[in-house]
């Protein structure tokens, strides 16, 4: 294989941006010829499938993690959460469920927190994701990093990533006036430990430090 | 998750037209229910549409309606000011929904089409008509206590979670759908549809037609005596046994108008239209509210685990409507 078969997938200006899996859908029996370059026909006819899917799955992807741009390609079935952790070996956030119910794998995409298992990394091209590794400056943590270990928000640590990238969202949408307010708007983030309480602390009291970040 | 195609179309014209060339695409939105089903193998589209970028997402009031773009998001919705002023129901509705991060990801279209939590459904050793037509139905005789106890057949007695679908019954909305043949506009009880001996289909949605936006009318005496009651196994983040949603015209003592619906409890959020016509141009008091949940209750029917929301969804109809009515 050649690297020109790539140019297959890019995107052109106001088209359709599309991969080429539907061919290799049954191994051999390949039911759409016509729109594959010659020279993947022959690879999947050789047996190949497998290496030219590697190729041919992929679609392009620009993504800004951390503050540091990424060029990447990935298959359109790989979630954020397994873009992070597998391919970029930023094991920080978790994966507790890789079913959106409990929170481990939260982190913010231009801004907003949401559930990284249930995104699928090819919808994120051209945003900006911030996950537990990015929240510290340099070696200075994050406020709402600092309050969890004075008030012992923890007890395992799994749920913790995703604790704390709730937490600063919690108090940047401003939900975080009351402890019960608080609980209600941290609900998505489930502590098998039970070390609710002392999240709680840990979140009211950046909250009252003014907190924003 | 098996491997599928991926494509942005950048107008919802080539949207639709690339879902209706092609029997195993779907739209795509926020993803927080297609991409869980994927993963469990429950569906398998080959190709996904990608449609969370088109310019479908604003919020406005034209005349006595709020138009509400289909991509809108959950949390934008249930935070925005028009919405808190003028439709606060749909606001509680909204934030009684799921988590935070599922309203920073869950659309207004993906809400209204996200499809059942029967754990049949969701089990691919189970039988389930609704996933597999023809396998028979798990919950009929089985763990039933999620399920419905309004509109069920013996094909299935799943129920639709959705919290904002109730919010969207009961005050009357329209949902406009944009498909190859040009645009329509459907009324939003006439949307999901119930069961029968056809529980794969949720909806009146044709293949390849899209949710546009929905339209709300506006009512001011509604707007100030409202409710969304959830009731759930826990105090946050857990699905509805049952909930309602009631709201009130109230003028001079009297209820001038009421809208009433009921979440959990059905195949689709469930109007009580038997409860409103009960109570229209009665006074608000307690047995009134008691009389009509009565009548709310007339074509309920339990299945054994689910008998509880027999008794829980009057008491919760009463206590909602004494709550917005002050007695
Ligand atoms: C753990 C968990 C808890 C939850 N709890 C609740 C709860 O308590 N209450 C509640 O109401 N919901 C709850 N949800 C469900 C959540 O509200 C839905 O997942 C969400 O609303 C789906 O929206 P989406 O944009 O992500 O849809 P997607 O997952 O992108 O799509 C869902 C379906 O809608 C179709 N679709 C999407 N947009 C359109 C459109 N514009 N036109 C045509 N078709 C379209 C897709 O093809 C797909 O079939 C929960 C979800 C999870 C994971
Ligand atoms: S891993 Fe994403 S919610 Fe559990
Ligand atoms: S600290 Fe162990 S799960 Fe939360």
């Amino acid at each position: 294989m050649t690297n020109d078969n790539t140019q297959d997938k890019q995107e052109q200006p106001g088209e359709l941006l599309e991969t080429r899996r539907q061919f290799l859908k049954q191994s051999s029996a390949i039911t759409a010829i016509a729109l594959v370059a010659p020279a993947l026909v022959d690879a999947a006819e050789k047996k190949l499938d497998e290496k030219a899917a590697d190729i041919f799955e992929k679609v392009p992807l620009s993504i800004e993690i951390n503050g540091k741009q990424h060029q990447l390609s990935v298959e359109p079935r790989v979630t954020l959460l397994d873009l992070l952790r597998e391919q970029l070996h930023l094991t920080g956030s978790k994966k507790g469920c890789d079913y959106g119910q409990c929170g481990a794998c939260t982190v913010h995409v231009n801004g907003k927190r949401v559930l990284s298992c249930l995104s699928l990394a090819v919808m994120q091209d051209g945003k900006k994701v911030t996950t537990i590794e990015g929240l510290a400056t340099g070696s200075t943590l994050h406020p709402m990093q600092l309050a969890f270990i004075k008030h012992d928000g923890f007890q395992c640590g799994y749920c913790t990533p995703g604790q704390i990238m709730s937490a600063v969202a919690c108090i940047n949408e401003g939900h975080a006036g009351s402890d019960d307010e608080i609980r209600e708007h941290m609900s998505g983030n489930l502590c098998r430990c039970g070390a609710y309480h002392n999240i709680v602390a840990a979140i009211r009291e950046v909250n009252a430090k003014g907190g924003k970040s | 998750m098996i491997a599928f195609d991926y494509v942005r179309p950048n107008s919802a014209k080539a949207a639709v037209d690339a879902i209706t060339k092609d029997a195993s695409a779907q739209f795509i939105a926020g993803g927080s229910n297609l991409v869980d089903l994927m993963k469990h193998g429950v569906v398998a589209p080959q190709k996904l549409v990608d449609i969370s970028r088109l310019p479908l997402n604003s919020i406005e009031q034209s005349g006595n309606n709020i138009r509400i773009g289909a991509l809108c998001l959950n949390s934008e919705v249930a935070e925005h000011a028009l919405i808190k002023e003028k439709l606060p129901l749909l606001a509680q509705a909204l934030n009684a929904g799921a988590s935070p991060q599922i309203r920073n990801m869950a659309t207004v279209g993906g809400n209204m089409l996200q499809r059942t939590r029967c754990t049949y459904f969701y089990d691919l050793a189970m039988p389930c008509n609704k996933r597999q037509p023809g396998s028979g139905c798990g919950a009929l005789k089985g763990y039933n206590r999620m399920h419905a106890i309004f509109g069920a057949s013996n094909s299935c007695i799943a129920v639709h979670p959705s919290d904002m679908c109730v919010a969207l019954a009961a005050l009357d909305a329209t949902v406009i759908v944009a498909g190859s043949k040009g645009e329509r506009k459907i009324s939003f009880v006439d949307f999901h549809r119930l069961p029968g001996d056809t529980p794969e289909k949720d909806t009146h949605l044709q293949k390849g037609e899209l949710i546009t936006a929905v339209e709300i009318p506006v009512n001011d005496g509604f707007a100030k005596h409202s409710l969304y009651t959830k009731v759930r196994d826990r105090a946050s983040y857990a699905f509805a046994l049952v909930s309602v949603a009631a709201a009130l015209d109230l003028q001079n003592n009297t209820i001038q108008h009421v809208r009433l619906a009921a979440g959990g409890v059905a195949h689709k959020p469930w109007r009580l239209m038997a409860a409103e016509k009960y109570l229209k141009g009665k006074s608000p008091t307690e047995s009134n509210f008691k009389a009509a949940a009565e009548a709310a209750m007339s074509a309920a029917k339990g299945y054994g685990y689910n008998d509880f929301k027999l008794t829980l969804l009057p008491n919760t109809i009463i206590h909602t409507l004494k709550t917005i009515a002050g007695v």
